[in-house]
């Protein structure tokens, strides 16, 4: 595949290497240090970074200006962008101002909707979805064409991604549901976090089936859980979410102050699995408010070094 | 048959509405409002008994029989003095009644009631919103399953990755639109439809305020 995009992210899945990923949550205030400290810790372990646009609908600092505090630092940031909170008209306008810092990465996403969050009243926007916004980007980048058909001085040069999850159902809709964001123009696909090994590798098979690894490149995303809680509030309160009763069994069973360790040493062990999937391209380490820990997931993983490409 | 759906206000809110309002005259609606038991006689009797407990004058009261319909103003005279007497008029129909009554009456309205949406009666009891009236209708393709209205996203392209056993990730008790339409296209042997790329919508099919001049 050849690139595209002045994007780093893409060369180095171009050159055949498997990607690492992980994300940083912006603060829920003005201080742009919570943003580069968490960098700061990773950023050596992985080659983007994933800023989240205000997740589960709770207001935070804008990934727009997370992202660019990235790029100061000399890091690849990919801007995730929800559809929920702005209309077609903000969202061309945000990624012409992502571009013109430099940020050759997107994640398009719906969202989650608002009512999760800390503003349950607020306006449901999703004026496009995540596929529009997919075919949105490419227009822009690709034809040099803005939603209402003006053409646009110095388009924005993106890398364009979106999320999979293989696990909400119906299951047979995922894999079309795939090939449809495909034909819309995605170019990487970070999936949900996988710990239904079986249920991921089925899905991978009708991936390659119908030849859609070749035309995407896929993350993998892997989630370590801090404790045995959080793993039974992934299983039970996170919509879409798959998490097999003897994983939770697994985190059960050691003591509390093993179990971080534990998680860790599933989601090293779910990436070392993954790793022979044919398909998976590169992985997604998303350690929610755990970043700390991501170079040894990385390092375990023997996904350590990372290549250098300028 | 389509109703307007409606659920009574919270009391301190329409005590706040009718402070230093010490007359009241009432409405309800022999349609919808009695339907969904929002602004039936019931509804306006109890409405009554509270407002005289608090020390205020209940003038009159009276149930229109359609009190979105043009004849309202005719049925209104016949309380004239009743309403004259009051200082506001307490309305129990929908927003479709006030307006309409609003327009009819030199009177300061306060509703009773809010509206919450255009349904459909399904079942005993319960009423659906299955139709936003949005003016670009896409059932045709969604095997006459509404997305715009039914998925809480209204989402035209597919599910979102929060489809639960079926169920939307907002609310365990409700289908997921998406899964619905799955299934209805494929019993249909009409799973194609589903992989058509839908542009972004058009959300001024009919700008807001809509207005629809019949051509002669």
């Amino acid at each position: 595949m050849n690139t595209k995009t002045p994007s780093r992210l893409e060369k180095i899945l171009a050159a055949g290497h498997l990607a690492v990923t992980s994300e940083c949550g912006p603060p829920r205030g003005s201080n742009g240090d919570a943003i580069t400290k968490k960098a700061e810790m990773i950023k050596d372990y992985v080659d983007a970074i994933n800023i989240t646009d205000n997740q589960t609908s709770v207001t935070r600092l804008c990934s727009l200006a997370s992202v660019i505090h990235l790029k100061l630092m000399g890091l690849e940031p990919v801007l995730q962008m929800v559809t929920r909170d702005r209309n077609r008209i903000a969202l061309q306008s945000d990624i012409l101002g992502a571009a013109s810092f430099g940020i050759n990465n997107i994640l398009c996403l719906s969202g989650d909707h608002q009512s999760f969050g800390d503003n349950p009243q607020g306006q449901n926007v999703f004026d496009i979805d995540s596929i529009q916004l997919i075919q949105t980007v490419r227009l822009m980048r690709d034809e040099g064409k803005f939603l209402g058909g003006d053409d646009i001085d110095q388009p924005p040069k993106m890398f364009v991604g979106a999320a999979a999850n293989p696990f909400a159902d119906p299951f047979e809709i995922r894999v079309p549901r795939l090939a449809k964001k495909i034909a819309a123009g995605v170019e990487f696909i970070q999936t949900q976090c996988i710990y239904n090994l079986e249920k991921f590798e089925l899905w991978m098979k009708q991936v390659r089936d119908r030849g859609l690894h070749e035309k995407v490149y896929i993350l993998a995303g892997v989630t370590p859980f801090k404790s045995a809680g959080m793993a039974k509030y992934m299983k039970n309160r996170v919509p879409g979410m798959d998490v097999p009763d003897e994983v939770v069994k697994r985190m059960s069973d050691v003591p509390k102050e093993k179990q971080p360790e534990e998680g860790i040493n599933i989601c090293v062990e779910s990436i070392q699995r993954l790793k022979e999937v044919e398909g998976v391209r590169g992985f997604h380490v998303m350690a929610i408010e755990w970043e700390e820990k991501v170079p040894e997931i990385v390092e375990r993983s023997g996904l350590y070094p990372r290549p250098k490409i300028e | 048959m389509i109703r307007s759906i409606t659920r009574q206000k919270p009391e301190e809110e329409i005590d706040r509405l009718l402070d230093g309002l010490g007359r009241v005259f009432i409405i309800g609606c022999g349609t919808c409002t009695t339907l969904t038991k929002t602004g039936g006689e019931p509804e306006v009797r109890a409405m009554k008994e509270r407002l005289s407990g608090q020390g205020r004058l209940v003038t009159g009261d009276m149930v229109l029989p359609v009190a979105c319909d043009n004849l309202t103003g005719e049925a209104l005279n016949e309380y004239g003095q009743q309403i004259d007497q009051a200082d506001a008029l307490l309305i129990m129909t929908c927003a479709f009644g006030v307006q309409t009554i609003a327009r009819q009456l030199e009177k300061m309205v306060v509703p009773a009631l809010d509206t919450l949406f255009i349904g459909k009666e399904n079942g005993i009891g319960r009423f659906d919103e299955i139709c936003t009236q949005c003016g670009t209708c896409i059932l045709g393709e969604t095997g006459g399953i509404c997305p715009v209205t039914s998925c809480h996203k209204g989402l035209v392209n597919g599910p979102c990755g929060g489809t639960n056993n079926g169920k939307c990730e907002i609310d365990p008790e409700k289908d997921c639109a998406w899964t619905l339409i799955y299934n209805r296209l494929k019993d249909l042997g009409r799973l194609d439809s589903m992989r058509t790329y839908q542009k972004p919508r058009n959300h001024q099919g009919e700008p807001s305020p809509g207005k629809f001049i019949l051509s002669a």
